[in-house]
């Protein structure tokens, strides 16, 4: 047995040229043959990588789709974002719970099926969804739990059951991603232009990264491909984990090409040989589809050598897979995980365009700003800017879910107040409107009129949908223990303070805060906010700080007036020393 | 990073830094103290404690890692962020498990000596009561990771001084630890008690075993004044 996984992990090894910064791929290997990574795996890998133990263990045990211990031949990950659990994900939890016998975190005592929760997995305009051993299914309604089990019991034919289906929910296309495309035109028109022509092509468009930061496209080709190094990297940020957020999973699925040219134009101008593409785990099923497009690009001259017949013009693509990290959206920690470290994120400076991959010079966009690109190369710089606003031209993709009539992707011209948006998706009655997922902003109604821009509301796209009977701020705290889960760790700031946001937030919602509370509540947000490391802890009190400001009623209704209700439960607190004496003490008096 | 030396200001004093330097360091050497945790001047920053967080031309940003550049406008010494920081070593104290009277490392601990520098009296946050591993394995140094607060000072002295990579991290988030290079434990490792790695813990987490209490308590570094005054002392000098 033993001897047996050692041959299997060399080969493994060897199959990735033993090199180390392949880790990642090595790993998610293993444990696909293997099931889990043990202590015994890991030292093998170490060994044949010739690097130490404890590196390998280091990067292992970051990653949720990683196990360290043992799990069921098939691994159930149910779904738990929040706008999945708006639509009955807790109902299916229990009926999975029920069926099999088993809570969540544990295997069924056959080892057949292990329960897991997971984030946002880029499926919330169909939920609850899950991931049955990576493969999505949605739109799961409690009689399908039994279907579901049956299939996998029978030898996990999932794809071929109703609920393996994945809706594309294009609701309204548009002028700038999903119109039909010419194959190559932006890539041939790139190579009869300089690659400062086509910087000052994009800095006329005012293309603005669409992952979030909003930073100008043009300029951040022009530092990578002014940036000194032996190799420059071009690489598409496919992470999207932000819950609520699935527009780059239906572009990959239906305009992958764009992405692609987009790739090989950027590739084009900072001198990129090597391009990736990082792709969250949860999309594995889009794999094969893409690896064909890549294929295919080849075969036209649109990837390889000489492309487009211009003469030392080589570049190439790999799609790198993640192992289940929301840290792994943000670039330099996208970074560490494509070196196949922990996705840990890095200081700046200095920034990615100055050391990036493998510390070299590289350019990290966004799938959608890659797409924007290309069409800018197509369609022209005038044509582009003249969609939008004045500082924030084009369109944005909204992903739309929640309390709607009509959930899905949306192409909407920058500029679009939150109020024509929700009159758009059939959600006229809306209470709150979560604008740019748990690290952007919480709505009300008061706020309908502003509109989405980067000089007004930014947004990667993610667009949540609260109805009036909803309990906003128990979603807020949803929204915390998903950063406190998906926090790397690196910084005491975000890795302790998120913990306390969700501890003293949880207080004041369960009818035990003060004003205190409150009080201690906004410090330790602030704290949290100014002091991490990352995007991910500095907005990490947002679903806390925008609801504090737009919906004060809120919480105001829930503070108490007394000076000091102490967060310590006796009773818990002696819960196990009754067991263990057998008595319970007569504490009356002492009760608060 | 500067090639060549650079003027800025902190707290509207004006000070040059050397090629190279970092804000933190070119504060150390100009006698400006800027509190810290995970940072020691011989290994390279880390980046992971934040309390040497400052404000560069307004925006928060980790001195320690920052490079010094003309012209910049540093804030440190503000009640805001004494208060960030200050609320950071509490989060240190709730998260680990910190016996300050019985540790071996009171009066010579960073952690300590940081909390009564930044006058933090008691914690009001409240505690994680976590379990966390002792290892008491190897024959000459024990880790209590009770006491650990992810500093990796021990990873980068291993990495970078001892060149043996006897620790490192493992697991994410609150769930995150030291971790050692065995399959098991310390006393499987290549660790010698001369090791930088065994030297740099700022708490009472990587001690020497057979070394306790040979300075009484009292007598140890920070009873006789707060932390940073070594650093403080060079700037009254001039
Ligand atoms: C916690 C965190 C998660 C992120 N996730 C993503 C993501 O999934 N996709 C993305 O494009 N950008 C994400 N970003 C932003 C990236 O760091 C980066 O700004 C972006 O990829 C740059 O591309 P752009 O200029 O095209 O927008 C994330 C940032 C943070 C802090």
């Amino acid at each position: 047995m033993a001897e047996a996984h050692s041959t299997l992990v060399k080969e493994v090894v060897e199959q990735f040229g033993a090199d180390r910064s392949r880790l990642m791929d090595i790993a998610r290997a293993l444990h696909g043959k293997l099931g889990h990574l043990s202590e015994d795996i890991i030292g093998e890998i170490a060994d044949a990588l010739g690097i130490h133990r404890v590196e390998v263990r280091d990067m292992v045990s970051f990653y949720a789709f990683l196990s360290r211990s043992p799990k069921g031949k098939t691994t159930i990950r149910l779904c738990n974002a929040v706008v999945e659990r708006m639509n009955g994900a807790d109902e299916i939890a229990q009926a999975f719970e029920e069926a099999l016998g088993i809570r969540f975190g544990e295997t069924t005592p056959d080892g057949a099926i292990s329960l897991e929760y997971t984030p946002c997995m880029g499926m919330s305009d169909q939920p609850p969804s899950a991931l049955v051993n990576g493969v999505p299914i949605t739109g799961i309604r409690k009689a399908d739990v039994p279907a579901i089990i049956d299939a996998i019991k029978k030898g996990g034919a999932v794809q071929s059951l109703p609920v393996a289906e994945i809706e594309l929910n294009l609701r309204q296309s548009g002028p700038v991603i999903f119109a039909p495309m010419d194959r190559g035109a932006a890539v041939r028109r790139a190579v009869d232009m300089t690659p400062d022509e086509i910087i000052a092509t994009m800095n006329t468009a005012r293309l603005r990264g669409r992952g979030g930061a909003g930073f100008p496209l043009a300029m951040k080709w022009d530092f990578c491909r002014k940036a000194e190094g032996d190799a420059h990297y071009i690489i598409c940020n496919a992470d999207e984990g932000e819950p609520g957020t699935f527009k780059d999973r239906v572009i990959l699925t239906e305009q992958p090409d764009l992405v692609f040219e987009g790739m090989t134009v950027a590739a084009f101008v900072i001198g990129a040989r090597e391009g990736f593409l990082y792709l969250r785990a949860e999309y594995e099923y889009l794999l094969p589809h893409l690896e064909q497009v890549l294929a295919r690009r080849r075969r036209l001259g649109l990837l390889g050598e000489n492309i487009c017949g211009r003469e030392g013009f080589n570049f190439d693509i790999r799609i790198q897979l993640g192992a289940g990290a929301y840290i792994c959206g943000e670039e330099s920690a996208l970074i560490e995980s494509l070196e196949g470290k922990r996705g840990a994120p890095r200081d700046r400076p200095p920034f990615p365009v100055q050391k990036g991959y493998r510390n070299q010079p590289s350019s990290v966009n966004n799938v959608e700003t890659l797409c924007c690109a290309a069409r800018i190369m197509e369609k022209g710089a005038e044509w582009f800017s003249s969609i939008g606003t004045r500082d924030s031209t084009g369109a944005k993709l909204l992903s739309v879910s929640g309390d709607c009539e009509r959930p899905g992707v949306y192409e909407v011209p920058y500029g679009a107040t939150v109020a024509t948006v929700l009159n758009m998706v059939g959600a006229e009655d809306a209470a709150a409107v979560q604008v740019g997922g748990p690290s952007g902003q919480c709505l009300a109604p008061r706020n309908f009129g502003r509109s989405i821009s980067f000089e007004d509301i930014p947004t990667g796209g993610s667009f949540i949908v609260f109805g009036p009977q909803r309990n906003i701020l128990e979603s807020m705290h949803q929204f915390i223990e998903f950063f406190v889960e998906e926090s790397c760790g690196w910084c005491v700031p975000c890795r302790v303070g998120a913990k306390h946001l969700d501890i003293i937030f949880r207080k004041i919602l369960d009818g035990k805060g003060t004003r205190a509370d409150y009080q201690q509540l906004e410090q330790v947000c602030m704290t949290v906010k100014t002091m991490s490391r990352c995007g991910l802890g500095q907005t990490a009190a947002n679903p806390i700080l925008t609801t504090m400001r737009n919906f004060p009623e809120l919480y105001d209704a829930l503070l108490q007036s007394d000076d000091f209700i102490p967060s310590f439960d006796l009773d818990k607190a002696i819960k196990e020393g009754c067991e263990i004496t057998g008595r319970t003490p007569a504490l009356e008096e002492h009760h608060v | 990073m500067s090639d060549k030396p650079v003027t800025f200001t902190i707290d509207g004093v004006e000070i040059t830094a050397k090629a190279g330097q970092t804000i933190l360091q070119a504060a150390d050497d100009a006698g400006i103290y800027i509190p810290r945790l995970c940072y020691h001047p011989s290994l390279p920053p880390g980046g992971h404690c934040r309390l040497c967080t400052v404000k560069i031309n307004g925006r928060p940003a980790s001195s320690c890692t920052f490079p010094a550049d003309e012209g910049l406008v540093v804030e440190n010494d503000t009640e805001e962020l004494n208060d960030h920081r200050r609320r950071i070593v509490e989060m240190l104290f709730v998260e680990g498990n910190h016996y300050c009277p019985t540790c071996e490392h009171s009066g010579n601990c960073e952690l300590q000596a940081m909390a009564y520098r930044l006058g933090l009296l008691a914690p009001t946050l409240p505690y994680f009561r976590c379990e966390r591993e002792l290892d008491a394995s190897h024959k000459d140094v024990y880790v209590d990771r009770d006491r650990c607060i992810l500093c990796g000072r021990c990873a980068r002295a291993s990495r970078e001084v001892d060149h043996k990579v006897v620790f490192g991290f493992e697991g994410r988030g609150v769930h995150k630890r030291i971790s050692v290079d065995a399959p098991h434990n310390l006393g499987e490792t290549n660790l010698a008690a001369a090791d930088k790695a065994a030297e740099v813990c700022p708490t009472g987490c990587i001690m020497l075993k057979r070394k306790g209490f040979a300075i009484p308590v009292g007598q140890r570094k920070y009873d006789h004044e707060p932390i940073g005054s070594e650093i403080e002392r060079s700037r009254s000098a001039k």
